[in-house]
């Protein structure tokens, strides 16, 4: 069935969109990303135009982060506070990352700069998680079963203003998550993402929470700033497609849903490894775009003097 | 006075010896939810006074396009072993959507110079002047081949039927993926490739029913419509939250 995008002003197949709001909604749901860095490229492939893509891919995060979140709420795999700390780093971040990218754009090439930082991010992301989970699939089996802890003491320790985080099971600084919030909001800015999948490795390595409560937490502080995101676009660019979204997001809520039940059924390791996995393919996808000779050297862009 | 006035009348009416008559299949194009297309239909008679010349080719060219917006057409190179854009031109004016259908092989009703007085053909519908680029004639192309591939611009020559060189009709069909706007339908008459009479209408495409009420709504009040994208997004989730605990007990 055919349907017409009002704001996109393309007409898709309305089925084709159920199914990959669904199948990025499970894996949502499973790691805890929003999926943006699967789904945007997917939308530019199907003839979304970009601009529509980023906006619109922004309001079905909310819809998958915010289903997930309950779900996880019920588990009480949420925490709160460091949700809250990563949160008002975000905001910042945000706020930074559009600023950057704006003066980017009047440079010209920002194009460029956003698949570059895919391909570095996502590969560096993707091979250290990779590595690090089949260390320790290995490791465990050695131990029969017995998974080591980890609770190294390092330089993050050592800070001032510590907090006591409950659910998480950490006493640490609030300095460290703060910035990892700037962080992960820059970057997001920049990539037009929710940047799930660089705040739960983020969560995991540097900050030592437990990855059962990083999928819930990420999920929680994602929902605010993809919000923030799509008040921004549909406030300034006009871009947001109600219509695109509530396709997606049909398929993309049901999705969660599932997608968190098969999570909570698997190994903290699995789980590492399969998102090592899907984020290196992403990865690898964009770097062979840019290797590659493109079959049409040309493309069309909106007019209007930059 | 009189007579001025009937000397006023006579100036009036086209010198034409052959004039076109015209009727439209739809008068309007509504882009409703499901919009799939549309066909439109074009068809009309050649009126004359006098006899059919015989010493001479009729032809009749048909085109239909949609309202020009400005277009940035960019070229990919290798740069460091990665493919970046480089060039690019910004074309003026292009049709966001461009249909020829002629009764002929376009070289035989349509004498260059005529085409390029009436910009009939696609490449010269297209506006690019002061590009900075030499080979900005690479980038027309490449912007027609590009739109070509989305049946956005459509070459369809010998479309047109011509009856008894009397009558003429021809279909030209709509994609999905168009812009709304006023579309500019033309109808030429060339007798030996010259233009002997020229016919202008206009379609308005336009969203309408729900389609317009969002488009609408997302452009004069986008605060409101941010906060109703986020509310149905957040309300969503909760439901398929809601409905899936139900589910499980």
């Amino acid at each position: 069935m055919q349907i017409y995008l009002p704001i996109a002003e393309v007409s898709v197949n309305a089925f084709l969109l159920l199914g990959l709001g669904g199948i990025v909604g499970v894996l949502s749901g499973m790691f805890g990303v929003g999926g943006g860095f699967l789904m945007t490229p997917l939308l530019f492939f199907i003839g979304i135009p970009p601009a529509v893509a980023v906006a619109t891919e922004a309001n079905q995060i909310v819809a998958s982060s915010f289903s997930g979140v309950l779900a996880h709420l019920k588990r009480k795999t949420v925490d709160l506070k460091m949700g809250t700390v990563l949160l008002i780093g975000g905001l910042i971040g945000s706020a930074l990352g559009i600023i950057l990218f704006n003066y980017l754009k009047s440079l010209g090439q920002v194009e460029l700069l956003v698949q570059l930082c895919y391909v570095v991010f996502l590969g560096i992301i993707g091979g250290l998680m990779f590595l690090e989970s089949l260390r320790a699939i290995r490791n465990s089996r050695k131990n029969g079963g017995k998974v080591p802890t980890r609770r190294k003491h390092n330089w993050v320790h050592n800070l001032p203003f510590k907090v006591k985080f409950r659910v998480s099971g950490l006493y640490i600084s609030v300095i460290p998550p703060l910035l990892v919030g700037v962080l992960v909001g820059v970057l997001a800015a920049i990539m037009g993402v929710g940047g799930g999948f660089i705040m739960v490795p983020a969560m995991i390595y540097l900050l030592g929470m437990p990855t059962k409560v990083v999928v819930g937490t990420s999920l929680f502080q994602i929902i605010f700033v993809t919000a923030f995101t799509t008040m921004l676009h549909a406030t300034t660019n006009y871009t947001v497609d109600v219509v695109l979204a509530v396709l997606l997001l049909v398929g993309g809520v049901i999705g969660a849903q599932i997608g968190t039940r098969i999570g909570v059924k698997m190994k903290a390791e699995q789980l590492r490894i399969l998102l090592a996995l899907m984020v290196l393919a992403v990865c690898g996808k964009l770097a062979f775009d840019l290797l590659v000779e493109p079959s049409e050297l040309y493309t069309l862009g909106t007019g209007g003097h930059t | 006075m009189i007579r001025l006035l009937v000397l006023f009348l006579l100036l009036a009416v086209p010198a034409n010896a052959e004039e076109i008559v015209l009727g439209l299949s739809r008068d309007r194009v509504a882009i409703t939810a499901t919009f799939e297309g549309s066909e439109i239909l074009i068809f009309g008679a050649i009126r004359r006074e006098e006899p059919i010349p015989d010493n001479s080719e009729l032809g009749v060219i048909v085109t239909v396009a949609g309202p020009d917006t400005p277009v940035t057409v960019r070229r990919k190179d290798r740069r460091a072993g990665i493919w970046v854009n480089t060039d690019s031109i910004e074309v003026d004016a292009a049709p966001s959507f461009y249909a020829v259908a002629t009764t002929a092989q376009i070289e035989d009703v349509l004498r260059d110079v005529e085409d390029l007085r009436y910009r009939i053909t696609t490449r010269r519908a297209i506006r690019a002047v002061g590009t900075g680029v030499n080979d900005s004639l690479v980038f027309t192309r490449a912007l027609i081949r590009i739109r070509a591939g989305q049946d956005l611009y459509q070459v369809l020559e010998g479309a047109v039927d011509l009856e008894e060189e009397t009558l003429f009709r021809t279909a030209i069909t709509l994609p999905a993926n168009l812009t709304e706007g006023e579309y500019k339908a033309r109808i030429f008459l060339t007798r030996n490739g010259r233009v002997i009479d020229e016919y202008l209408t206009t379609i308005p495409v336009q969203k309408v029913g729900l389609e317009r009420w969002l488009y609408n709504l997302a452009h004069e009040s986008a605060f409101l419509y941010g906060l109703m994208s986020i509310a149905i997004a957040i309300s969503a989730g909760w439901i398929a939250s809601a409905a899936f605990s139900l589910l499980r007990r």
